[in-house]
């Protein structure tokens, strides 16, 4: 994790009407690093997301990508920059086969017509590479499972060479088994030399891959930590803000009387 | 992708037993046909038997339905009515509707047949301003939808009333006005191909069904040569052989009376090349992303006001052109044009055809199967001498039918995982 970050936030506010969303959130992402994102329900984290992916324009501060500030004001903007995102809410269309979800808004062209065959080859090496297995290719994405609409998602974010993938709660709607199978997929992103940003509320998942834990509470920062060297317990308490509660004071105040 | 390496290693995956696995061969694809019956993917097979029972009905009351000259008028005027249709399969893709496109064809209609006739302008410069003007109402129908956020069944409602308005100011207090005898817009329903010649109807036919069965054994070796499942021979032989024939009985039909009529062309090519747009480009694709999810679509990268503007723009563009057929066919332009039921059978053909209500699911083929299915009954009806009321009240029953059928086939479809 040597050199500048590949993706950098800087005092990033973002306002919606009267809610302050985020205030003044920093974030570094370099070349081959898990970050976990993770905070309490309405802390900010799919906000972050949206502001890094072009969905929602930021108000304040900077976002830099390798050392120089860039603008994103539209999901275009993130996509050619390389940063490739799988909401929680996946986003795929429901009528159109995986093919055509995998390569939406990037399709391979032959003669300036939809290369439908190069599409679905490279669909099927994609998946293979990933161990994904779905009924087919030719489908449309409403008959598969929640499971199987995931994996496409996830797949579908790495079909543009991507620099950053962002990952929102990947595996919350997942069984055991596809849920390995996303960690897997975590780990080899990362030996790609993909940056990945994880969005999680599952601790063992956060401990298991990531080497970064930020965390965010009420749309500001509340630490960084890296993931070797803390315990759950202190990741936890900077989620919930429980470093100032009655508990934590008595012990410092205990440990100073036994001084 | 470099993660083929890190794959190597791991042995080939079993098949999962949940796949769907197609047995090779003729076997394999009439059990493919029969899931997809059972699972209501009905595809155009309602519509086919539709028009084969409304012949056979017609055929016994009136005896004259099947007879060379009726089958020649019906192709000549599902034109009009088809193209409006075309354009309503485009909006309907994106779960929309366009109630404006009669009036639009309606003022379309006015405008080139008053610039040709009382200012005697050149027809075909009339046709291109009329057509102009047609798109431009598409495009401040899409930008009030699109941009300001009106829902586009209230605009195009505002659209269809004024327009229709400027249809009869355009028209003057005159109101009618008589096509140019041998001018251009006459002869875009009255024209035979060759003046008759019957070459060119079997030229058309042929080029068709080669075109077809090239692309099919094109695409069925393009994609064995990639490794992927492939159509077997028999099938592309079968399904070119229907389409043969098809083409082949109407090319002798067409022949035993006036030849090969240029509506037909107009629209058939028409379709050929919306659908090519519609399955085989990036804006094709981008359509029916919109239709299935605009949240996807928009997080894809697409432009999501572009393609609905864009969209009804096209669709008035059609209606536009449809507009000049109808004219053409009744030799005039005048107040009613485009009024009346033709903006509701237009609708009603796409639906029949096959083009869900709901978005995302259609092809422009269901313009040119539904809006035979219409003009076969009303013609049909005509033949046997049904006075306007009853034919309205068929029409209507046909196509609450085709919505039924749509709406059970969805449910049908999401209950088997299909939707």
């Amino acid at each position: 994790m040597t050199g500048a970050p590949v993706l950098a936030l800087r005092g990033v506010s973002k306002r919606f009407g009267a809610v302050q969303a985020l205030t003044d959130v920093q974030l570094e992402v370099h070349a081959g690093e898990v970050v976990a994102l993770v905070g309490d329900n309405g802390a900010g984290k799919s906000t972050l997301v949206k502001t890094i992916a072009g969905v929602h324009p930021i108000d304040e501060g900077v976002i830099e990508w390798d050392g120089k500030p860039v603008g994103i004001n539209r999901p275009q903007d993130a996509q050619h920059l390389g940063v490739a995102t799988v909401y929680q809410d996946l986003a795929l269309c429901d009528n159109l086969d995986v093919v055509g979800n995998l390569f939406l808004g990037r399709e391979l062209k032959k003669f300036g017509t939809l290369d439908e065959v190069g599409m679905e080859k490279r669909a099927k090496e994609l998946l293979d590479t990933l161990s994904i297995r779905i009924p087919s290719v030719r489908i449309p994405i409403a008959a598969l499972s929640g499971g199987q609409r995931q994996v496409v998602a996830i797949a579908r974010a790495l079909v543009g060479d991507p620099k950053i993938v962002i990952l929102d709660e990947p595996t919350a709607a997942l069984g055991v088994e596809q849920t390995a199978q996303v960690l897997d997929l975590v780990e080899r992103l990362r030996e790609r030399g993909l940056g990945v940003i994880l969005i999680s509320h599952n601790m063992a998942d956060v401990k298991a891959v990531a080497d970064t834990v930020a965390v965010l509470r009420l749309g500001r920062n509340n630490g960084v930590f890296e993931v070797a060297s803390t315990s759950h317990e202190e990741i936890i308490s900077a989620i919930t803000g429980a470093t100032e509660n009655a508990v934590t004071r008595r012990q410092a105040r205990l440990a100073e009387d036994a001084k | 992708m470099t993660t083929n390496q890190t794959t190597t290693d791991t042995p080939p995956a079993a098949i999962d037993p949940r796949l769907l696995v197609r047995e090779a061969g003729f076997a394999g694809y009439l059990e493919e046909f029969k899931r997809k019956m059972k699972s209501g993917d009905l595809g155009s097979v309602p519509v086919v038997l539709g028009l084969i029972l409304i012949a056979a009905i017609f055929q016994t009351v009136s005896g004259d339905f099947l007879n060379a000259d009726n089958l020649t008028n019906i192709t000549k005027w599902i034109a009009g009515p088809g193209l409006i249709a075309v354009g309503i399969v485009f909006v309907l893709l994106l779960g929309e509707i366009d109630l404006s496109l009669g009036s639009v064809a309606g003022v379309s209609a006015a405008i080139a047949s008053v610039l040709s006739v009382r200012s005697g302008l050149n027809e075909w410069l009339a046709v291109l301003i009329a057509m102009g003007v047609g798109i431009g109402m598409g495009a401040l129908h899409g930008f009030f939808f699109a941009k300001i956020g009106v829902p586009a069944f209230v605009v195009t409602l505002a659209g269809m009333l004024a327009w229709m308005g400027l249809q009869n100011s355009v028209l003057g207090d005159k109101g009618t006005v008589n096509l140019l005898n041998d001018g251009v817009i006459a002869k875009l329903d009255t024209y035979f191909l060759g003046d008759g010649d019957v070459f060119f109807t079997w030229a058309f036919a042929l080029l068709g069904i080669a075109l077809f069965g090239a692309g099919q054994l094109i695409d069925s070796r393009r994609r064995s040569a990639a490794g992927l499942a492939a159509r077997p021979m028999s099938e592309i032989a079968l399904r070119t052989g229907v389409i043969a024939v098809i083409g082949l009985v109407a090319a002798y039909m067409l022949n035993q009376d006036r030849g090969l009529p240029l509506p037909l062309v107009v629209f058939f090519g028409i379709v050929v090349v919306t659908d090519f747009v519609l399955r085989r480009t990036s804006y094709g694709r981008q359509i029916f992303a919109v239709g299935g999810g605009v949240e996807a679509a928009r997080r894809a990268g697409i432009n999501v006001a572009w393609v609905r503007i864009s969209v009804f723009m096209i669709s008035a563009g059609m209606a536009s052109l449809g507009g000049l057929f109808i004219a053409s066919q009744q030799g005039s332009a005048d107040k009613l044009l485009g009024g009346g039921s033709v903006l509701m059978n237009s609708i009603a053909a796409a639906v029949i055809g096959g083009t869900s209500l709901f978005g995302g699911r259609g092809k422009t083929w269901s313009a040119l199967l539904g809006i035979l299915v219409i003009q076969s009954i009303i013609t049909g009806l005509d033949l046997v001498h049904v006075n306007q009321a009853i034919q309205y009240m068929i029409t209507g029953a046909v196509l609450l039918g085709a919505v039924v059928l749509d709406s059970v086939s969805r449910r049908t479809q999401k209950s088997s995982g299909r939707g």
